[in-house]
């Protein structure tokens, strides 16, 4: 499998282990994908549906008033406070928030909500793609793509927060420092202490991108082994 | 498959996963359950507040009762409501508003707003002889004698006064009941101009409502014509203060329309303060105009008189420590409160030490005047004292009380409150001499913290120990709409009667023999002397031709405590309860024909069912 140009750039010194890398990644990427990391893939792909089912994020906001906490899930297409036939936490918090001029959390606001699920759909094609097609390259790729959509998201959730603390109205009654909202952990703003944690989808979405490193990884090591197999064959 | 279980490594990431996931859940579930409120010391604070069966309570709660128009006692420490004091609504309880005296001091109006109860004060301290309240709905004030914690007088609507909210507070020997409006209107009233038009044709107006030394009589003394500001809060100064008076103001933007914005745009708005004492001498020089038929002073024409210190946006409360040297003023936004020594004050009044005017009244330079700024917490309304140099402020936003030293500045302490606390009251915490050991927080809001009583739920007051350096919560008691204030007045120094005396009866319509008791018919229609005894209301029946003016003079002529008879006329719409010794009068035309009992409203003995009798009202 090792090309004849190969083995002379090789007899060239220091750039051959570098050629030699690449040229075998490139050899890995046009491999079928194995069974068991192809079973992997579909396993990803069946958690990544149950996103929808929880909350990607919660925020709690306690305070003497609310010592149970006002809560806000974060789904991939929705915002959701806790509700009860006796409070509306998402409303609650709109109300409170007027007083420091801070924009309602209305769900119309968010475009988050219409392409985090054409994106997460995105992903389960993808994945399902690549175990049709069966190559590492397309594993290789909704790996990367997934990557960049993580991050893409957090950075998205982080600017959401820094927007809304940060364009107040400066009309409002209460004038507070412009603040960003903690993305994770806990923090003091004005009278509530705010805990904002990742939620069950959010995991969902780690078991994804585990799933498919597995995968990877699973289908590396068998290369790996088939290659020392041939090498000691030859 | 076979191969994945195999390949120990495979299982560990989906292990290692799963454990992620659940620690991360768990470390969720323990940080809200750790958030829960700490019950502990429950015995010690159940002895505290235990007062046992045949005992009594070391003091009085009176407390406002807002928009219901009542004040109520309570007992401190146990937090029992005992008794009701209607003011400025029917009260069928007790017939008030019932009988001619109360419903003339009524007059037209069906509710009041009850804010502010102040005990009457000699020398800067409670002497039990009267509660004085505002109503800051018709714009009156009222006397509550606490001889026998009845109304005596109702005194309005005040002329010019719009919103009695600035009040009721007395000065240290009351002479004065002193009240400010909270709506500035166009004056005098009955004069419209649009609200376009607020900054220029609105007033605020600042009364000096006189008290008669011996009888607590009210008159309206003084005003004093204020610039369109909503006047809110206010104390008189004692000691080195005595002679002043001060309230708060909001919305000195003079803005309209949606308050909660436009009159929160200044960073500060302004404590009023008030030389009373010179009011007093420039309104004996005939310095003013009257305005309604009251002598009304302006303080632009008459410099010396009012004197604006700057005070965090939208301050509520303003009050004045018990030894007078102190003003604490907090913005109810911030999270300061700023303490102004009385001395700098007046030295710098002396300097004409200013920062500039508005509205033609001069500006005290804040720096000059501030002693501290303390960082009590969020949403700072009112302050109380104690006997050991503390002052405690009520934190609305933050739901707390903080307790702070007066002269170190320090905050020492911080309670929860449930929730949302508005004012507070400590022990004679209103005079030079407060008692300390118990603080009660009036709280505006209950959230179900009690038996669930469907949405209209009551308010809540807390009783918190102040007699250690930690505040202790003791008991939570639930009481009606809404204590806006309350004051706390050592027990002994109220000496109630139960009985009113037979010689003191002094209505001409008052008889003490059931032989005297009789229907009369005079020019237009019946007059029934009528006496009120165990168990029978004599006379038994009374006649009368149907549109008859039909008068009972009511005497109950038991001189035993708590033998109260009632009288209720059925269909009539009335029922009254005429206490020991007491008269009270009803009148009505006897407009609808037929036979209507009549009969004791309010329990009295074994045969309190057989105290009955009949109207017979002949048709025409």
């Amino acid at each position: 499998m090792v090309t004849e140009e190969a083995q002379t750039a090789g007899a060239n010194g220091s750039h051959s282990w570098i050629r030699r890398f690449l040229v075998q990644k490139y050899d890995f990427l046009e491999q079928p994908i194995p069974l068991i990391s192809r079973l992997l893939i579909i396993i990803a792909s069946l958690a990544l549906l149950f996103v929808f089912l929880f909350p990607l994020w919660n925020m709690t906001f306690f305070s003497n008033q609310y010592t149970d906490g006002l809560a806000l899930d974060i789904y991939a297409y929705r915002l959701e406070g806790a509700k009860t036939p006796n409070r509306d936490d998402l409303r609650e918090i709109n109300s409170l928030n007027h007083y420091i001029g801070m924009r309602p959390l209305l769900e119309s606001d968010f475009s988050e909500f219409v392409w985090l699920p054409f994106a997460i759909g995105g992903l389960v094609l993808l994945a399902l793609r690549a175990v049709v097609l069966g190559k590492m390259s397309k594993l290789v790729d909704v790996f990367v793509l997934f990557v960049y959509f993580s991050l893409y998201s957090l950075w998205s959730f982080y600017y959401r927060l820094h927007s809304y603390g940060h364009n107040l109205d400066p009309t409002a009654a209460i004038k507070v420092e412009p603040f960003t909202p903690p993305l994770f952990g806990e923090q003091v703003v004005g009278n509530f202490t705010v805990y904002s944690y990742p939620d069950v989808a959010s995991y969902l979405f780690i078991v994804y991108g585990l799933l498919l490193l597995a995968a990877l990884v699973w289908a590396w090591r068998g290369y790996k082994r088939d290659l020392r197999a041939s090498e000691a064959a030859s | 498959m076979k191969n994945l279980f195999k390949k120990p490594r495979s299982l560990w990431i989906f292990l290692g996963i799963f454990l992620l996931a659940s620690f991360l859940t768990i470390g969720s579930c323990a940080r809200r359950s750790a958030l829960k409120q700490d019950k502990g010391g429950a015995a010690e604070a159940a002895t505290l507040t235990y007062v046992a069966p045949g005992d009594i309570d070391e003091y009085y709660l009176f407390y406002s009762g807002g928009h219901s128009g009542n004040v109520y006692v309570a007992g401190v420490p146990s937090m029992r409501h005992i008794s009701t004091i209607p003011v400025f609504a029917k009260y069928p309880a007790t017939g008030y508003g019932f009988d001619k005296e109360s419903k003339e001091m009524l007059g037209d109006y069906d509710w009041g707003d009850v804010h502010h109860p102040a005990l009457s004060e000699t020398k800067g301290d409670y002497d039990g002889r009267w509660l004085f309240v505002n109503d800051n709905g018709n714009n009156r004030v009222a006397r509550i004698d606490l001889r026998d914690f009845k109304t005596k007088q109702i005194l309005g609507p005040v002329p010019n006064v719009s919103g009695f909210h600035g009040g009721a507070f007395v000065t240290p020997n009351s002479e004065y009941v002193l009240a400010a409006s909270r709506f500035s209107i166009p004056l005098p009233k009955g004069t419209a101009a649009s609200v376009e038009e607020y900054a220029s044709k609105y007033k605020g107006v600042v009364s000096g409502i006189a008290i008669k030394p011996d009888s607590g009589e009210m008159s309206v003394g003084w005003q004093i014509l204020m610039p369109p500001y909503n006047y809110d809060l206010g104390d008189a100064g004692k000691g080195p203060s005595e002679g002043w008076a001060f309230w708060t103001s909001y919305n000195t933007e003079k803005a309209i329309g949606k308050l909660e914005v436009t009159s929160t745009q200044r960073e500060r708005d302004y404590i009023v303060a008030v030389n009373w004492k010179e009011v007093e001498k420039a309104v004996q020089a005939g310095k003013t105009q009257v305005i309604d038929g009251v002598p009304v002073i302006d303080p632009v024409q008459n410099p010396g008189l009012v004197y604006l210190i700057p005070c965090s946006k939208s301050p509520h409360g303003v009050d004045i420590s018990p030894d007078g040297k102190w003003i604490i003023g907090s913005g109810k936004l911030q999270s300061i409160t700023t303490a102004y020594s009385v001395e700098k004050m007046l030295a710098a009044i002396q300097a004409k030490n200013f920062s500039g005017e508005e509205d033609g009244l001069p500006i005290l330079n804040y720096d000059a005047i501030k002693e501290a700024e303390v960082n009590v917490g969020l949403g700072p309304l009112h302050t109380q004292f104690d006997n050991q140099g503390n002052a405690y402020t009520s934190l609305f936003v933050e739901s707390a009380v903080a307790k702070w030293r007066l002269g170190s500045w320090d905050v020492v302490d911080k309670i929860p409150i449930t929730y949302n606390i508005g004012h507070l009251a400590t022990a004679e915490g209103d005079t030079v001499d407060p008692d300390g050991k118990f603080l009660v927080a009036l709280n505006k809001l209950s959230h179900g913290t009690h038996l669930n009583v469907g949405p209209s739920q009551p308010e809540s007051t807390q009783l918190i120990g102040i007699e250690t350096e930690k505040m202790k919560l003791l008991y939570n008691a639930f009481t009606e709409p809404e204590p806006h204030y309350a004051q706390i007045i050592k027990a002994d120094k109220l000496k109630p009667i139960e009985v009113y005396q037979k010689e003191e009866n002094k209505n001409p319509f008052a008889i003490w023999d059931i032989n005297d008791a009789k229907a009369e018919r005079t020019a237009d229609g019946v007059v029934v002397k009528t006496v009120l005894v165990r168990s029978t209301i004599t006379p038994t029946a009374v006649e009368v031709n149907q549109g008859d003016k039909v008068t009972f003079h009511l005497t109950n002529i038991e001189q035993t405590t708590d033998e109260l008879h009632g009288f209720g006329l059925l269909e009539y719409n009335i029922n009254v309860v005429v206490d020991p010794g007491e008269t009270k009068t009803i009148e009505f035309v006897a407009n609808k024909p037929g036979v209507y009992a009549y009969y004791c409203t309010n329990f009295c003995s074994a045969l309190h069912q057989e105290m009955q009798g009949y109207l017979v009202v002949k048709p025409k």
